[in-house]
């Protein structure tokens, strides 16, 4: 913890100047401790490495830090180490002792042990070559990398707070929504309302208090971007909201984020305390006559918070209904006044775009769309993690590019974004560029940044009944088109999943998902049809196949498949036989075992049981399977 | 005197009586105590300057709260997209049928929560399930036996 009070400007240039001077000449080995780090085993890793520093004598010689998430999520844990950066992925314990004599000893690179791309079949030593990190563009995320997220002093060594001293020496309010304005900078939320307009309003708003907030309510199933910005670099949000206050002249701002994230809550909640003991918040920060308090407060597991007026619902100590807008918050919020209510993402990016200038921020981009935005790129591609690209880059070059493409012999189907009022888009689209103009054309939304990118084993009947089960369970139940619209959907549409649907029914649900678009009072309700509507705008014809020839094309189906083992390829290993939880499968000894379909309730258990170099069991349509057997019994 | 209330005044004493601490205070209630008592609605209602009735709404609409003591081991099966495509819905039915327990029910019985949640967060790294508060990545429907025998026991696995 950074062991000053600041009383002035001066004392916080001087401090970093002193910081500077310190540089220290050690190795850095840093290792990815968020959330997806630690559940893979991150915090073994450290105490493997501290073990085995002491062993080699070199305690003292090398720093370890546990940083926040380094982005690459599949190959966890993993560690950096600096000045080369050299990538270690996927490490276990007994790998570190290799690690320390080579690397840290003697500096010298493990190639064994060094990420080999499974596409290309290179070894990549560092992770300035990895074509994952190459082909993004790192504004917020590259300080992931080596930052302790529990440490000011290290925080302001990476230029932290450069921002705000510049806005308290002299700036006035207008002056930096004018900055903001210019950067051409819009809600990393989803909306894409321009942030500096929204600043303008709540400063012109009058009132005799004004509040801030940041929406860390990240609801989205597939989405972590904000969960990786608040674990890795909790600082940062905070001095974009400092900002954000001193602009607006708001003396408050809160910090909401979902209970789900418990390491998130507990960075904040140090990084909080850090600033105040600090100076960087409270009465008279830096002596700049500007007061502003921080306070956190914890979701309690609703979806429907995360809608700005749903939240400061929620905030106020309420159930987090969502209410008509306008007036919106930026007129009437918290306690009814004037309040921002900007995303994680975007206040992130305030300290960047006063200490960068509005130039540099909006070089990148597309004409309305600026600078870069970070998307949790997952499902079915090679790597997944958490990425960041400049904004206007196709889907195709951040699935190809930066994902590596699909995995080993998959073929992409359709790629979601914008979580569950998001859609769902072909692959015909890989070349649409992402802004936020473009995917909402295209029937998608750009959202908070999930990207989800499925193969052909992906059935859109059944993701769409997924979404819309999930839309209908966190329906706030307030209007009837969203709590009576999502039920219907969903009962249509597992229907359809189980192959008792009508053709009629396309036309109701587009129907009702138009009703729910034109009817909700909030956003979840307007589009919380869209996963629906745009598989039936792009994948009309996998929904007529589970209604006319009662077939899921995707294998997906349970009502609609079954297994079945192929006599050519089964061993009669009967691995499968021991391992069905139903007793479904009869072993018939030296022969092949059959599976008995009145029995089975095809939870996939022996498909993945069976060994891939016999990939005996197989699945067919149960429409296919039921004719085989007739024409084997009319054989008979 | 009930401690159960006791303990609760003791945290309402602690807080200011503005409504914006309420939800904090369902939260500290339920780290200490593991549930939100009934009896301690009225003495929040008091201390808030709200109807009881209000605090039930509030306790009722959020997931995180609940009225009846929990259990022992709670299994939460992360059921976001990322990991749905990956198959988090069989390993659900696994864990149901190995330990005996419905999906989503809180089996007192045999002090067993299995939970589905809507999304962690952890979506790289998925299936991902949390037992109890320990996070497990990449989890395949062998793992669930393991992961179950551990629990309860390897005879009473089915």
């Amino acid at each position: 913890m950074s062991p000053v009070r600041f009383k002035s400007i001066k004392e916080v240039e001087e401090y970093q100047t002193s910081l500077q001077l310190l540089s220290d000449s050690r190795r850095l080995v840093s290792i990815s401790a968020a959330s997806c780090g630690r559940a893979s085993g991150a915090l073994q890793i450290a105490s493997a490495l501290e073990k085995s520093l002491k062993e080699y004598g070199l305690t003292d010689k090398v720093i370890l830090k546990l940083t926040g998430c380094h982005g690459f999520c599949q190959f966890e844990p993993n560690v950096i180490i600096f000045p080369e950066r050299f990538f270690y992925p996927n490490l276990r314990p007994e790998q570190i002792p290799q690690i320390v004599e080579e690397t840290l000893l003697k500096g010298k690179m493990i190639p064994e042990l060094a990420f080999k791309d499974r596409a290309d079949k290179k070894i990549y030593l560092t992770v300035d070559e990895l074509p994952f990190y190459r082909k993004q563009v790192r504004w917020l995320l590259d300080a992931h990398l080596d930052l302790d997220p529990t440490s000011l002093d290290d925080y302001l060594h990476h230029d932290g707070f450069k921002a705000l001293t510049l806005v308290l020496t002299g700036a006035i309010p207008e002056e930096i929504i004018n900055l903001i304005s210019a950067s051409g900078l819009r809600g990393r939320g989803g909306a894409g309302f321009s942030t500096g307009v929204k600043w303008r309003l709540a400063r012109q708003a009058s009132a005799d208090q004004k509040y801030l907030i940041c929406n860390g309510d990240e609801g989205d199933p597939g989405a972590y971007m904000d969960r990786g910005l608040l674990e890795s670099n909790p600082f940062s949000v905070l001095e974009g909201m400092i900002i954000g206050g001193y602009a607006i002249g708001a003396e408050k701002g809160f910090v909401y984020i979902r209970q789900e994230y418990p390491l998130a809550i507990e960075r904040m909640e140090q990084a909080i305390d850090q600033l105040r003991a600090a100076g960087f918040i409270g009465k008279n920060i830096l002596g700049s006559g500007f007061s502003f308090d921080l306070e956190l407060v914890r979701g309690a597991g609703a979806f429907v918070s995360g809608e700005e007026t749903a939240l400061i619902a929620s905030i106020e100590g309420r159930r987090a209904f969502p209410r008509q807008r306008p007036p919106f918050p930026v007129v009437r919020g918290l306690w009814d006044k004037p309040t921002v209510i900007n995303n994680v993402e975007t206040w992130a990016n305030i300290p960047l775009i006063i200490r960068q200038g509005p130039g540099w921020f909006s070089r990148v981009g597309t004409e309305q769309s600026k600078g870069t935005k970070i998307f949790s790129l997952v499902g079915q591609v090679r790597y997944t993690g958490l990425v960041e690209v400049p904004l206007g880059i196709t889907l195709g070059e951040v699935i190809y590019g930066v994902g590596g493409g699909l995995k080993e012999g998959k073929k992409i189907k359709a790629v979601q974004t914008g979580g569950p009022s998001g859609g769902c888009l072909p692959a015909s689209l890989l070349n649409l560029p992402v802004d936020y103009e473009s995917l909402n054309q295209a029937g998608s939304i750009m959202g908070s940044g999930g990207m989800i990118v499925m193969d052909e084993g992906t059935c859109l009947v059944d993701l769409t009944l997924y979404f819309l089960n999930f839309a209908s369970q966190e329906s706030c139940g307030q209007c009837a088109p969203c709590r009576v619209g999502t039920r219907q959907m969903v009962r249509i549409l597992k229907k359809i999943s189980s192959g008792e649907g009508e053709l009629s029914d396309l036309d109701r649900l587009e129907k009702l998902g138009w009703t729910m678009q034109k009817g909700s009072l909030c956003g979840l309700g307007r589009t919380a049809a869209n996963p629906v509507l745009s598989a039936l705008r792009y994948f009309r014809e996998e929904f007529e196949a589970h209604i006319v020839a009662k077939e899921c094309p995707a294998m997906v189906c349970k009502k609609l498949i079954a297994y079945e083992i192929d006599p050519e390829k089964c061993s009669a290993c009967e691995l499968c036989v021991k391992a069905c939880p139903y007793g479904a499968i009869e072993s018939k000894t030296d022969k092949i075992p059959v599976i008995n379909q009145e029995l089975c309730t095809r939870c996939g258990v022996c498909f993945s049981t069976c060994p891939p170099r016999f990939s005996a069991i197989r699945k067919v349509s149960r429409k296919s399977l039921r004719q085989n057997q007739n024409r084997k019994s009319g054989g008979n | 005197m009930n401690s159960l209330e006791d303990k609760a005044e003791k945290l309402l004493q602690t807080l200011p009586s503005q409504r914006q601490h309420l939800i904090l205070f369902l939260h500290l209630v339920q780290q200490e105590l593991g549930f939100i008592p009934e009896e301690v609605l009225p003495l929040a209602a008091r201390h808030f300057s709200v109807s009881p009735s209000e605090i039930f709404g509030v306790v009722t609409f959020y997931s995180a709260f609940r009225l009846k003591p929990g259990c022992q081991h709670e299994i939460v099966v992360c059921q976001g997209t990322a990991c749905h495509v990956r198959g988090a819905e069989a390993i659900m039915d696994e864990f149901s049928r190995l330990l005996g327990v419905k999906p989503s029910e809180e089996n007192l019985q045999k002090g067993i929560w299995l939970k589905s949640v809507n999304c962690l967060g952890c979506c790289a790294i998925g299936p991902v399930v949390v037992v109890d508060g320990q996070y497990q990545a990449k989890v395949n429907i062998k793992d669930v036996e393991k992961i179950a025998e551990k629990l309860i026991g390897k005879n009473e696995v089915k």
